[in-house]
């Protein structure tokens, strides 16, 4: 590997505006987590016995994971498709990915009724259910959490080596070895857990069957998830390598990002295909021009999926980095919203109920995006994750393949 | 390399159609694993059999429920002075409504609490068994194993089990069919005090006998269907009425037990946990061979930085 695209601490101030910005919105957000440990979910919440999943649920777990399938997606691509070109972009995305993961974990503890009790579940083996698809996505979810954190330890552990004090430099020396010996077993176990937990994400909503709206109510709900991941996870890495090289002032990596374009359509066509497929032989075409909101919201949904096949349709198209962070931002809303409608929008508990986010749920949430934003920059500043300058002609030449 | 990358296209082809193909496979094949029992096994199971036509909408049963089970009586009024709570809530495992229709003059109470179902799919969604079908058939709660995720009101078609969203500790809140009375060898409270037997306990056999007998004795007076018989696979609870039942809030969920459609995915596509194992030694297998046929730069994980 040539020495422009190893991972280097970008480095410049670790404290400015941006991340003072984030950190206080997440400080903010920590404040009401603790009004909504000491007053409740039914006073801090507007989640009901007829919406008992809302906001946290739909969006920092369902969606959150899906947005940090970047480390799956790029990880599927080289380790198990030998694109070993895109190597450089391993480091970024599993970062996004066990920061995406790690707050998904912490909003589950929030959202849950008696968090106290969650050492139960990894623990409590004689109890778990072989029924519950929650059970397997918590599993999934906390062990996938572990694994990547190992997957990024080696960047943590480099870091290190280098620092001054003696003892932390002497282990990290020691500890990378073993760590990277033992990196494909876990690499390994990193993609399988995805493909469990995401397709599962899907196969919750199963259950919850009779009361689920026909446009989405499919046995296909499971792969529909996955593939929908795995082309988000696409989709977060372009918007993360572009806002880098914007802001970070990195050199853009536009030729290996306009490979990840052309990676991600066969797998956005199928989605695409399936779920038009699906439609057809459940004869739900029709429910499409039902002009009422529920044909409203998966004719948008599906039209933003087309939308980013469109924009990522020809080289000349991937090339243009603004086209492609456009095509890929609508490919992330386009995932999040087919997630929203299965959760929030298909699920109907009956007329007189309804849900919408309350103002501490929502800046919750918002806190909680910030502070992964603010620790991602600080990591990326302080220790070597970011590729030097990725785009050589050496990455220019394979990308185009 | 190209062996090894057709190889892991296999492999991610292979998931991929057995998630389609466990989509299109019959719910029977997870049936036939014999485990979760069906309604023709479920007669012995205790159950409650509601004749509607026989309410008279005391409300006796409410009262005895909350007795029974230290609630204190929810006292919001709705807008609908006669109907409050408007619905089951965390202080209510028992409650009539009632429906009128004044067009065509159909007016009829039901009472509604947990149907108690054979094959229930709140048990099914429950991560560690807090929602369990215990003694008798009873699907009762265990709250030292209950992390409050409130699965189980995603998953259950009656919107019964309800959450105590004001408390700091919070329960799942549904009947138990008094199944701490029945351990005593007394009736459930709302069965004891009804002054017109409209509720009467039992077995589901006993109950489903007698529910055909009125069918049969009075057609006139009933709705020609027992509700709960085949219903989500059966439950427990039966109902007899004079009104369509998805009017009573009573719904068309279909015949098959809900867990059914999760298990026939889950099960196919894990096949008792074995796919899990396969795609692990596959996926590692392939990163193998790709590390050793890429000699340099294109190895596996972080290797090449060492």
């Amino acid at each position: 590997m040539n020495s422009a695209s190893r991972p280097a601490p970008v480095g410049g101030p670790i404290v400015t505006p941006t991340v003072v910005v984030a950190f206080a919105l997440a400080a903010l957000a920590v404040a009401l987590i603790a009004w909504r440990a000491a007053a409740g979910l039914g006073a801090t919440t507007a989640m009901n016995d007829g919406y008992p999943w809302g906001l946290w649920i739909a969006f920092d777990v369902v969606t959150g994971t899906a947005l940090g399938c970047g480390g799956f997606a790029i990880a599927l691509l080289v380790y198990i498709l030998n694109q070993g070109r895109y190597h450089p972009m391993i480091r970024p995305a599993f970062l996004t990915s066990a920061l995406g993961y790690s707050i998904a974990g912490f909003s589950v503890l929030l959202d849950l009724g008696r968090p106290w009790l969650t050492y139960k579940i990894p623990f409590f083996f004689w109890n778990w259910n072989g029924d519950s698809v929650l059970l397997e996505v918590a599993l999934c979810i906390m062990g996938y959490s572990m694994v990547l954190w190992y997957e990024m330890s080696p960047a943590f552990l480099e870091g290190a080596a280098a620092s001054s004090s003696p003892g932390l430099s002497r282990f990290a020396k020691k500890a990378l070895p073993i760590v990277k010996k033992s990196m494909l077993w876990v690499t390994a176990l990193g993609l399988l857990l995805p493909t469990m937990h995401q397709s599962s994400l899907g196969a919750l909503l199963l259950l919850s069957g009779p009361r689920l709206h026909p446009l989405w109510n499919t046995p296909l709900l499971p792969l529909l998830f996955l593939l929908s991941c795995i082309v988000m996870g696409f989709g977060a890495v372009v918007v993360e390598g572009a806002l880098s090289s914007r802001f970070l002032g990195r050199q853009a990596e536009t030729a290996m990002l306009a490979g990840l374009g052309k990676a991600m359509l066969p797998v956005l066509g199928l989605y695409l295909v399936i779920r038009l497929a699906d439609l057809a032989v459940r004869g739900q075409i029709g429910a499409l021009f039902a002009f009422d909101l529920y044909g409203a919201m998966s004719v948008v949904e599906l039209s933003l999926f087309v939308a980013a096949a469109l924009l990522l349709s020809t080289d000349e198209r991937r090339r243009d980095l603004g086209n492609l962070m456009r095509a890929a931002l609508v490919l992330l809303f386009a995932g999040a919203l087919y997630r929203f409608d299965v959760f929030l929008l298909a699920f109907q508990p009956g007329p007189h109920w309804s849900y919408f986010p309350s103002v501490t749920e929502i800046l919750i949430t918002v806190g909680l995006v910030a502070g992964e934003i603010g620790t991602y920059i600080v990591c990326v500043r302080a220790f070597p994750i970011l590729a030097g300058h990725a785009a050589t002609t050496r990455d220019l030449r394979g990308a185009a393949h | 390399m190209s062996i090894s990358r057709r190889m892991a296209l296999k492999v991610l082809a292979g998931t991929a159609g057995a998630m389609a193909s466990a989509a299109i496979s019959p719910p029977s094949c997870a049936a036939a694993r014999g485990k979760h029992i069906k309604a023709s096994e479920a007669g012995a199971n205790a159950g409650m059999l509601y004749d509607a036509t026989r309410c008279i909408g005391c409300k006796a049963c409410m009262v005895a429920c909350n007795e029974a089970n230290d609630l204190v009586p929810d006292g919001h009024l709705s807008e609908d002075r006669w109907q409050s709570p408007l619905d089951l809530n965390e202080r209510t495992k028992n409650i009539i409504k009632v429906y009128r229709n004044d067009t065509d003059g159909t007016f009829s109470f039901v009472k509604r609490q947990c149907m108690h179902c054979v094959d229930p799919a709140c048990t099914s969604a429950c991560m560690l068994g807090a929602l369990a079908k215990r003694e008798h058939g009873i699907v009762t709660y265990d709250a030292a194993l209950c992390v409050g995720c409130r699965y189980c009101e995603m998953a259950c078609p009656f919107g019964v089990p309800k959450f105590e969203w004001s408390k700091l500790a919070p329960k799942i809140v549904k009947c138990e069919l008094c199944n701490h009375r029945i351990a005593e060898g007394k009736d459930p409270a709302c069965t004891e005090v009804c002054p017109t037997h409209a509720v009467i306990y039992g077995t589901r056999d006993e109950l489903l006998a007698e529910a055909h007998q009125r069918l049969e004795g009075q057609p006139e007076r009933y709705v020609p269907h027992v509700y709960g018989e085949h219903e989500a696979g059966g439950t427990q609870v039966l109902y007899l009425a004079s009104v369509e039942f998805d009017k009573l809030g009573l719904p068309a969920c279909g015949d098959n037990a809900v867990p059914d459609r999760v298990r026939a995915v889950q099960d196919t596509v894990y096949q008792g946990f074995v796919t899990p194992f396969v795609l692990y030694g596959l996926l590692a297998g392939v990163m193998l061979r790709n590390r050793k046929a890429g000699g340099d730069d294109d190895s596996g994980p972080e290797e090449e930085r060492s």
